[in-house]
């Protein structure tokens, strides 16, 4: 097998792109490619027009936060930041300016003394991107750097992340396994499994009109429902049509939970179900529901204080998804 | 992500040597058997008598004789020459060997050449003194040249594999993703290697050399057969005594010599255990 296989991508100028894919999906060995860590056996790697496929990590104007940080062992952390500037023979004065503008910038300027082990997980990280930053690269890669942190942290510097590609306009590319942490920060994301890239496109577009199953099962909640498609429409095997397309033949019907509403069953148009029981989550509750042909949906509807959501199990309803919900996916 | 395999069901009784009968007479004759004699000799080195079964009281005379000894000067300090000179190469050496046997990914013969390092442990001493003896004396017939140059050689030789053993120890330990972080930040390869392996791979070296030193600081056999007349180091120079009358001044010297290697070995201990 391939760790990559096929993969065309063009990143713009000033972007957050990030790769997102399950584990061993290609999406670090993607990364380390552009880094120059791994040199792949055919194609190339453009940066800014030119060829840069063949050149070791120390000449290409790309730096990298490392998921593990990979902090230098000193017990100060200013040469950490300084690293890069130094190598590039930039003169001393400029070199501490700098330093003092990225302790700034990542919001350290008081702890930039301490040995790594002192520095909690979430200042490591902070010294890391300070370090990467500092050269100012073309690109900055950033390989799952927030899967070390606890959830609320993680958030806090999402979009603090955020906030410094805005403030800096460096292109970021950014992997990451959590769908949710692609959604909230990317400009565009690039869905990847088994070496291959399988969508690119905005969060809305991966959300909302995802080109396979994979990318609709593996970004957010999804329900599948087998379905026909022949004559321009696309009916469930119980007859009902849910969709008009042009393809032919089997095929699959992906619908979000929280885009169907739950509507009395005798309204014209509307997928029949039984409920088969429900959970109230507090914002929302989760419906079980059964389709007539047998088929399982789950839908999820907001909370409304006082009133239950849901109709007592054993009822008959019917299903309405919104305007665009009922996407179709070619087996 | 791989799973996790479940943990393997807990022994309530597992096998402990400790619960063995005799066990503690076994371990005390062990310990009484290794450090008895060495006891003695470190008491009979203060003997005031001059006798090595006899006690007469305390005193420093035997090292005071040792240490007013011309020939134990010197040899105390061909000792030391020889020991400083043939650690520092055979360390710079076995570092360039480490380096070339980890860093390279594996490649063909790599076993081959891990064992061709090692052998020198595994060879009998008295196989490389003849061996040595005979190449050195017929270097000695081509080009006269008669110095310390032979010991030296021979000593850096024989240290190698000791020196090799804590510095790939060392390197195979450390974290590989620190240099990529260098190169990363635009640091050429000798750039990252002076900046960040090195400063890493500097307690492994020190441990490399310290255990180079001991072994070259304690060596008789080989340097037996290598050394010329008047190059005797202190080992040697001591094995030569037991063909004369034995006073505790040996004694003296010989606890010498273990206070110096158990100081070294001690540095070597502390330094590997802290881990980098």
């Amino acid at each position: 097998m391939r760790a990559l296989d096929g993969v065309t991508l063009a990143i713009g100028r000033g972007e957050f792109f990030t790769l997102l894919g399950p584990s061993g999906c290609g999406k670090t060995t993607l990364l380390r490619c552009i880094a120059g860590f791994e040199t792949p056996d055919s194609g190339r790697i453009l940066l800014d027009g030119r060829d840069i496929t063949q050149d070791p990590p120390h000449r290409r104007r790309v730096n990298t936060v490392f998921q593990s940080y990979a902090l230098f062992p000193p017990s100060d952390r200013r040469p950490d930041i300084a690293f890069g500037l130094e190598m590039l023979g930039r003169p001393r004065a400029e070199v501490q300016e700098r330093v003092a503008r990225m302790l700034a910038l990542v919001q350290l300027e008081a702890l930039a003394d301490r040995r790594p082990e002192a520095l909690s997980g979430g200042q490591q990280q902070r010294v890391a991107l300070a370090r990467a930053l500092a050269p100012q690269p073309a690109v900055l890669l950033l390989d799952e750097p927030l899967s070390a942190l606890d959830r609320k942290l993680r958030r806090e510097m999402q979009s603090e992340l955020k906030r410094l590609q805005t403030e800096t306009g460096i292109t970021f590319v950014f992997v990451t396994h959590d769908q949710e942490e692609a959604l909230a920060m990317s400009d565009r994301v690039g869905v990847m499994a088994e070496g291959r890239l399988l969508q690119v496109g905005t969060p809305r577009d991966i959300y909302d009109r995802p080109a396979t199953r994979f990318v609709a099962d593996f970004i957010g909640e999804t329900n599948f429902l087998p379905a026909m498609a022949g004559d321009g429409l696309v009916r469930l095997r119980s007859g009902e049509v849910v969709a008009a397309s042009p393809l032919a033949g089997p095929v699959t019907v992906a619908i979000r939970p929280e885009q169907i509403r739950l509507v009395p069953a005798e309204e014209e148009g509307v997928l029949a179900a039984t409920l088969e029981g429900a959970t109230y989550l507090g914002t929302d509750s989760l419906l079980r529901l059964r389709l007539r042909d047998g088929s399982s949906v789950i839908a999820r509807l907001p909370s409304v204080p006082g009133t239950d959501a849901a109709p007592p199990p054993g009822s008959l309803v019917g299903l309405r998804p919104v305007p665009g919900a009922v996407q179709v996916l070619a087996e | 992500m791989a799973e996790t395999p479940p943990p393997p069901p807990v022994r309530r009784r597992t096998f402990s040597a400790t619960t063995l009968p005799g066990f503690a007479a076994v371990a005390v004759t062990v310990f009484v058997a290794l450090y008895l004699p060495i006891a003695t000799l470190v008491v009979f080195s203060f003997n005031a008598a001059n006798s090595m079964s006899d006690w007469g009281g305390f005193s420093l005379r035997w090292y005071e004789a040792a240490w007013a000894n011309r020939a134990v000067q010197e040899a105390a300090g061909r000792s030391l020459l020889i020991a400083t000179i043939a650690s520092l190469a055979s360390t710079v050496l076995a570092t360039l060997a480490a380096l070339g046997t980890t860093r390279q990914g594996p490649f063909r013969g790599r076993m081959a050449i891990w064992g061709a390092i090692n052998t020198p442990l595994m060879v009998p001493e008295i196989v490389t003194g003849v061996a040595l003896l005979i190449l050195f004396g017929t270097v000695r017939a081509w080009t006269g040249y008669q110095g310390l140059g032979y010991l030296v050689l021979a000593h850096t030789a024989f240290c190698i594999p000791f020196a090799y053993l804590p510095i790939r120890a060392r390197l195979e330990r450390m974290d590989r993703l620190l240099e990529l972080a260098a190169a990363d930040l635009y640091a050429s390869p000798r750039r990252a290697f002076l900046r960040i392996t090195l400063p890493l791979l500097m307690p492994g070296v020190l441990a490399g050399a310290m255990l180079a030193f001991v072994i070259s600081l304690d060596d008789v056999i080989i340097t037996e057969f290598v050394k010329s007349a008047g190059q005797d180091t202190l080992p040697t120079y001591m094995l030569g005594q037991f063909r004369r009358t034995l006073t505790p001044e040996v004694n003296a010297i010989a606890t010498a010599l273990l206070g110096l290697t158990l100081v070294l070995l001690t540095a070597f201990f502390l330094i590997t255990r802290r881990r980098g």
